[in-house]
């Protein structure tokens, strides 16, 4: 009896750098397991999709006529299958020349809201905040920071294209 | 009966429930007297969020969450008798728990319940407020009509604000480069499970610190809170003149629960669910995206700062608002409760609801946008149906003048009312300024021919209340 009793006593001090290790232990298991687990899920929430930028046909040369300015819908640059219309976008694009063309994007330099063309009033007029550019994209009066954003536009053999390009988005100049 | 009652007590043998049950039921609460129907409030809340969470599953069991079929699967839903009362409940329901989380707000803010021992109860409730808000942004885009594929756009460009992680956000928020097919997933994810798994989270501990810390005695001016003595005086509050929770308090949530429920329903019923806007396709340009009337008046205020504060509202407003809400339990646990002493509450609640409801209105008018529907103006208001008037009231259409300028009740509020320009203004002053432009005017110039300009100041200089003032050779005719 007595010696379990000193046993006891000797070990009371071993015992709680036994059970500061275990708890040590578990917490620190805890946090791997945590870790393992969380790393993927918040890399791939986290991780963006990368997509190429792919040239799309918006209409045949012989389709606009020069000075005209014109809604034109294209598919984006990597629709996924189930993505239906939302993968479509648009774009404003005038025939300047017989060769040259400018695209402008839809989106309002301010919060992106969808602009309108409006051909007898030469102005581009956005909905929500009454942004107004003028016909060369640069702002004419209301809130927007910075000229419509253009995208590229090229002519093959008679097929115009645009280069489907990100949603432009207004950042602070830093 | 029998066989029932002993199927019970052989339940609540092995579980033990009627011995925590029973207790947390029926404990004690503060006799409110008077002021016993403001407590009502936190509790309506959690009513219709089960509300929300019932008709939600509902929702759940036949919306698809897929970019490209959610509009047809909601189309679907609201085909059908029950799919449409369920989404008008729902609907309604979202409004009714900003509703009521603000009100419940502003009754603990004003009661000063936040102070000691309660600041963790109003800092889960912060949190839940916050996430309630998420909830009903979230909500509002999974009708992934038009305005909700735009509604994402519009919070991408105002992430897209954020100093250095702007861009990075922004592209979060779309879930890639553009709106598209992992767009509506990620926004379904959040309002279906992880923002509910956190609202489940602070509303377990809100419910569990309104237990441990007892709920608010109404204030009274001259009483007020003690940190070391608050305990200690609450107990003996209770011992005194403590009523049980259950039925005593109980009944008064279970009648105000049934009101704004009811409500709710009947509004589903008879209003029905918000419309479907047009299919979620961004190149329809025909777009006036407007947020729901909870945020409306955030919408407005954007639109009427000046603009070089615009980045600083959108992304340090919310940020600051957040800090304020957090901080007034820490730096004021003490002190008077009674909004009588603390008249600047009263000041501040004022100021809140002023806030959204005049900027709500604001919101719904939204003078700053032009009405770029607006018919060209009938002959009766022109007064001409040929001539330099008339081809004047042409251009003003034509040249977009009439989308902000009203005219006799046609045309947009941005700009001045022209009704009667021609009283106020000279057609030499008015050139100038269809010429220079302003803050919130394209200039015309280089984007209007003579003949239009002389056919427009003809029209304009035709507006006035009087006659036009007799020329000299007509007095010398007279």
């Amino acid at each position: 009896m007595t010696t379990d009793i000193e046993r006891a006593s000797e070990c009371a001090a071993c015992d709680e750098t036994r059970r500061r290790f275990l708890s040590r232990l578990t917490m620190m298991l805890g946090s791997i397991v945590a870790a393992i687990v969380a790393i993927p899920c918040v890399g791939f929430l986290l991780g963006l999709r990368k997509v190429p930028r792919v040239w799309r046909t918006v209409g045949k040369l012989n389709d606009f006529q020069v000075g005209s300015t014109v809604n034109v819908a294209f598919l984006d640059s990597s629709p996924l299958p189930w993505a239906g219309v939302t993968a479509r976008n648009a774009a404003w694009l005038r025939r300047i020349s017989t060769t040259d063309f400018i695209a402008f994007s839809v989106n309002c330099t301010h919060l992106g809201c969808p602009v309108r063309w409006l051909p007898t009033a030469n102005l581009f007029m956005c909905p929500c905040h009454g942004g107004v550019y003028y016909a060369n994209g640069d702002v004419a009066s209301g809130p927007p920071p910075r000229p419509l954003r253009r995208y590229p536009v090229r002519v093959q053999t008679d097929e115009v294209q645009i280069l489907a390009s990100p949603v432009p988005i207004t950042t602070e100049k830093i | 009966m029998r066989f029932l009652k002993s199927i019970w007590s052989w339940f609540d043998d092995v579980t033990g429930v009627s011995s925590w049950l029973i207790p947390l039921a029926k404990h004690p609460v503060p006799h409110a007297r008077k002021s016993a129907w403001f407590y009502v409030l936190g509790s309506a809340t959690l009513f219709v969020f089960i509300v929300q969470i019932v008709t939600g599953i509902a929702l759940a069991s036949a919306y698809v969450p897929s970019a490209g079929q959610a509009y047809q699967s909601l189309t679907f839903i609201s085909g059908t008798h029950f799919g449409s009362i369920i989404r008008g409940i729902h609907a309604f329901g979202a409004s009714a728990m900003v509703i009521l989380i603000g009100l419940h707000a502003i009754r603990v803010y004003l009661w000063g319940s936040y102070k000691y021992p309660r600041q963790m109860g109003w800092l889960t409730g912060v949190a839940l407020l916050f996430l309630v808000l998420g909830m009903a942004f979230t909500g509002q885009l999974l009708r992934w009509d038009q305005t909700g594929v735009w509604s994402v756009v519009i919070a991408a460009e105002q992430a897209g604000r954020t100093p250095f992680i702007g861009h990075w956000l922004a592209r979060f928020i779309l879930a890639g480069d553009t709106v598209g097919g992992a767009t509506l997933s990620r926004f379904f994810a959040l309002h279906v499970f992880f923002i509910p798994a956190l609202i489940f989270f602070f509303l377990g501990f809100h419910l569990y610190l309104v237990i441990r810390n007892g709920i608010s005695e109404p204030p009274q001016v001259g009483r007020p809170v003690d940190p070391k003595t608050y305990r200690a005086w609450y107990s003996d509050l209770l011992h005194r003149e403590g009523v049980p929770f259950w039925p005593d308090a109980a009944w008064r949530d279970a009648v105000f629960g049934l009101l704004v429920i009811g409500t709710v329903v009947v509004l589903a019923i008879t209003v029905g669910p918000p419309a479907l806007g047009r299919p979620p396709d961004p190149s329809i340009i025909q777009a006036s995206p407007r947020p729901e009337w909870y945020f409306l008046w955030y919408y407005a205020l954007l639109s009427v700062i000046p603009r070089w504060s615009e980045t600083y509202v959108i992304i340090l407003g919310p940020l600051l608002l957040a800090v304020v809400l957090v901080l007034l339990p820490l730096v004021a646990p003490k002190g008077e409760r009674s909004p009588f002493k603390r008249p600047w509450a009263f000041g501040i609640v004022a100021f809140i609801v002023w806030m959204i409801a005049y900027f709500g209105t604001l919101g719904r008018l939204a003078p700053w946008s032009p009405r770029l529907n607006a018919p060209p103006l009938p002959a009766s208001v022109v007064g001409a149906t040929s001539g330099s008037v008339a081809d004047g009231a042409k251009v003003f259409h034509d040249k977009g003048c009439e989308f902000c300028h009203k005219i006799s009740g046609y045309g947009g509020i941005r700009g001045p009312d022209l009704t009667y320009a021609g009283d106020r203004m000279t057609p030499a002053q008015m050139e100038t300024r269809i010429y220079s432009g302003a803050t919130n005017m394209p200039s015309y110039n280089g984007n209007i021919t003579p003949q239009q300009l002389s056919d427009l100041l003809a029209f304009l200089a035709s507006r006035r209340r009087r006659p036009a003032p007799p020329t000299s050779a007509n007095a010398a005719a007279k």
